[in-house]
């Protein structure tokens, strides 16, 4: 393995390639963390040093900041940015949309300047500089991409996410609601962390139910929030047998076999 | 001698009225905090051209955004005859261009009658859609009362505006036909000429009568449209213009820090607090429009309640009672009771209302999931979420009223740095199981 903890890096005295920034979601949920392994599979695959904050780490601030409480935003951001600073990090890859938004667009307000990746356009490099191998031959399955609000409307990254996707042979299905109008999981905002208001319907409801109205056998997915909104919609619709929830990470990975 | 006085001191007071009531607006916005607004110009004139001018953003609905072309168009190449209407009324001459223009004349007339069918064509359909075929957008709880009674009035007048110029154009011609002076023959009437037989009956004197009539109808209404167009949704007409230009040229997922707290928070944690120039306003987000920024309060005049935010809300297609639209409506409606006030005193003060609570509830705005959607669905790039952020802002850090399940959040966040109540010692652990 060629990642490794920042003070670990430090301790060696070397330098990691690039930060990857793990999240919350990636340090603590069981099915981010899968995310997280496969992400860091690739990493390894494409011979990358790459380092983790591990213990370091904290949230971004990202929640809190969406939440109206930006007294604990930048209590969290301007810690981060010091520790970022103190490891000279330059490069920040990101599996979380969110995470990847606030690293690069608010950071910098508060002084804290990285060149930030989402991990679907950091992983497009990876293969255009043949770090990572292509696999051969079309996949058959059936593929829907939902689009993350925070990479596409957020940042206007539409195309790097279906380019991965397509690269790896992925015949995909668009939605009806798709790109720059795609329909939220429901979790931006801080939603993720309290009870919606009431409705007639939950708003993960709704998209999944769009989604599997193509028939896919799999929605693919690049954030994690997205992904327990969807995962949680493709149950409520009794369809987990038939429908697998995939991040781009995880895709690339087991067609790469690098995972099983 | 007497009309060409008396429509004189009609334009000057309806243009004073006009101009009396563009400034009370800008007094009005002016209540707004300072905004913040990086980036070049060049960027800005670009984005105002793309969005304002070339309305880029109309496109995604093919049928309204070509009915709304015409009538934009139709406004601009009409708008020529009506400058000639204006010189005729004052100089008290008779179609005044026309011996300068020559031929060109007879195009401009021929381009008018044109647009003027195009325009009652688009405006039927807008009515169409609006009231017949009942577009959902144009039919959620807050277009109730005014707002629909306001897109109908614009959408009535502009036909009667149109008929007007036609039926002064069918008379016109006849009169011209017929050598009654002062009506020479000059211009190209492809459409009035199909009202003309329906005049054809009338005595020269009815017809001078009718030309009069509808030439009089015309200049008074487009004086009274002008006048109402202050406090009506219409005023997109020109704010679309200063607003994209004064759009964020951002990505939509930023969001600024508050200064002022930043200066707090470093000094908590120990950090070099650099000395600002200026001491920043003491208050944390929003509760009033005065709290809001100019760009927020311009955005709110600038909507035209055209409702595409609403429709792609996540929050309001499942239910929701956050709509983006009633936000800029509720914050136009608070702004409007603030501008009567200073219509009337000369000055604001405090009235003990609020856009948070009187307007707009804490359900509403914590409904919303910051996807952006409203931002991308408007055609004039107005910012729904940035008012809303404000409100939770006001909230949160000023009243101390986050939802319950977002208090555990914060003290989650503030004691292990993760949502979760996780301790930070475990965040590496997921590497552990790597084979």
């Amino acid at each position: 393995m060629a990642g490794k903890t920042l003070s670990a890096w430090s301790t060696s005295g070397e330098k990691p390639e690039v930060l990857y920034w793990v999240g919350c979601a990636g340090s603590f949920d069981d099915r981010a963390q899968r995310v997280a392994r496969a992400f860091v599979k690739l990493l390894d695959a494409a011979g990358v040093r790459w380092g983790i904050l591990g213990t370091e780490e904290t949230c971004t601030g990202d929640p809190a900041k969406r939440a109206g409480n930006d007294f604990l935003y930048q209590m969290l951001a301007l810690q981060n940015i010091q520790t970022l600073q103190a490891y000279e990090i330059k490069e920040i890859v990101a599996t979380c949309p969110h995470c990847f938004n606030t690293l690069k667009n608010e950071y910098p307000l508060l002084g804290g300047t990285f060149r930030v990746w989402h991990h679907s356009q950091y992983l497009i490099q990876l293969i255009e500089k043949k770090r990572l191998p292509l696999p051969a031959g079309m996949e058959e399955i059936v593929t829907v991409f939902h689009d993350p609000c925070y990479l596409g409307r957020g940042n206007g990254e539409y195309e790097a996410p279906r380019e991965l996707l397509r690269r790896v042979g992925i015949r995909l299905r668009e939605p009806e609601r798709s790109r720059d109008f795609a329909l939220c999981c429901g979790a931006g905002g801080a939603q993720m962390f309290k009870e919606p208001e009431p409705g007639r319907q939950d708003i993960n409801i709704e998209r999944t139910e769009e989604l599997l109205r193509l028939s896919p056998h799999r929605i693919a997915v690049g954030c994690p929030f997205c992904m327990t909104m969807i995962t949680d919609g493709v149950k409520h619709a009794g369809k987990q047998n038939e429908v697998q929830v995939q991040d781009l990470a995880e895709i690339l990975a087991e067609r790469l076999g690098l995972v099983s | 001698m007497l009309s060409q006085v008396v429509f004189t001191l009609l334009l000057i007071g309806a243009g004073l009225l006009f101009f009396y009531h563009i400034r009370l607006l800008r007094k009005t916005l002016s209540i707004g905090r300072p905004a913040d607004l990086p980036g070049p110009s060049w960027k800005r004139w670009a984005q105002m051209i793309r969005v304002a001018i070339l309305q880029e953003r109309m496109m995604d609905k093919p049928v309204a955004s070509a009915a709304h072309w015409v009538i934009y168009v139709g406004f601009i190449v009409i708008n020529v005859e009506v400058a000639e209407i204006i010189l005729d009324g004052i100089t008290g001459g008779h179609r005044t261009l026309a011996p300068y223009l020559g031929r060109l004349y007879d195009g401009m007339t021929l381009a008018a009658e044109v647009f003027l069918a195009f325009v009652f064509i688009a405006a039927g359909v807008f009515l169409w859609r609006r009231n017949i075929l009942r577009v959902a957008r144009f039919h959620t709880p807050e277009m109730r009362g005014w707002p629909p009674l306001d897109a109908n009035i614009i959408l009535w007048t502009e036909i009667v505006l149109v008929l007007a110029l036609l039926f002064m154009n069918a008379a016109d011609q006849l009169l011209q036909e017929r050598g009654v002076s002062p009506y020479f023959r000059v211009g190209t009437f492809p459409v009035s000429r199909w009202i003309a037989p329906l005049l054809g009956d009338l005595s020269d004197t009815s017809l001078i009568a009718v030309e009069r009539t509808a030439w009089w109808l015309h200049i008074l209404g487009i004086l009274a449209f002008l006048n109402y167009i202050p406090f009506s949704k219409h005023l997109h007409i020109f704010l679309s213009f200063p607003n994209t230009y004064y759009a964020s040229l951002e990505p939509a997922g930023k969001v600024d820090s508050l200064p002022q707290v930043t200066a707090v928070v470093k000094e908590a944690l120990g950090f070099p607090v650099e000395s600002q120039s200026e001491s920043p306003s003491p208050l944390l987000g929003a509760k009033d429009v005065t709290d809001l920024t100019w760009k927020n309060l311009l955005d709110a005049y600038t909507c035209t309640e055209c409702g595409r935010c609403t429709a792609v809300c996540p929050a309001n297609i499942t239910g929701r009672k956050l709509s983006p639209r009633k936000i800029m409506m509720d914050t136009r409606d608070r702004l409007e009771e603030i501008k009567k006030k200073l219509h009337k005193n000369g000055r604001w003060e405090p009235d003990g209302k609020s856009l948070l609570g009187d307007y707009i509830t804490p359900e509403e705005i914590w409904a919303c999931t910051t996807c952006n959607a409203c931002v991308r669905a408007c055609p004039v790039l107005i910012n729904p979420v940035s008012i809303i952020l404000q409100l939770r802002q006001h909230l949160v850090m000023e009243a101390s009223q986050a939802p319950e399940t977002l208090n555990v959040l914060f003290v989650n966040l503030e004691n292990n740095g993760s949502p979760w109540a996780l301790p930070s010692v475990d965040r590496a652990k997921w590497i552990d199981s790597l084979s």
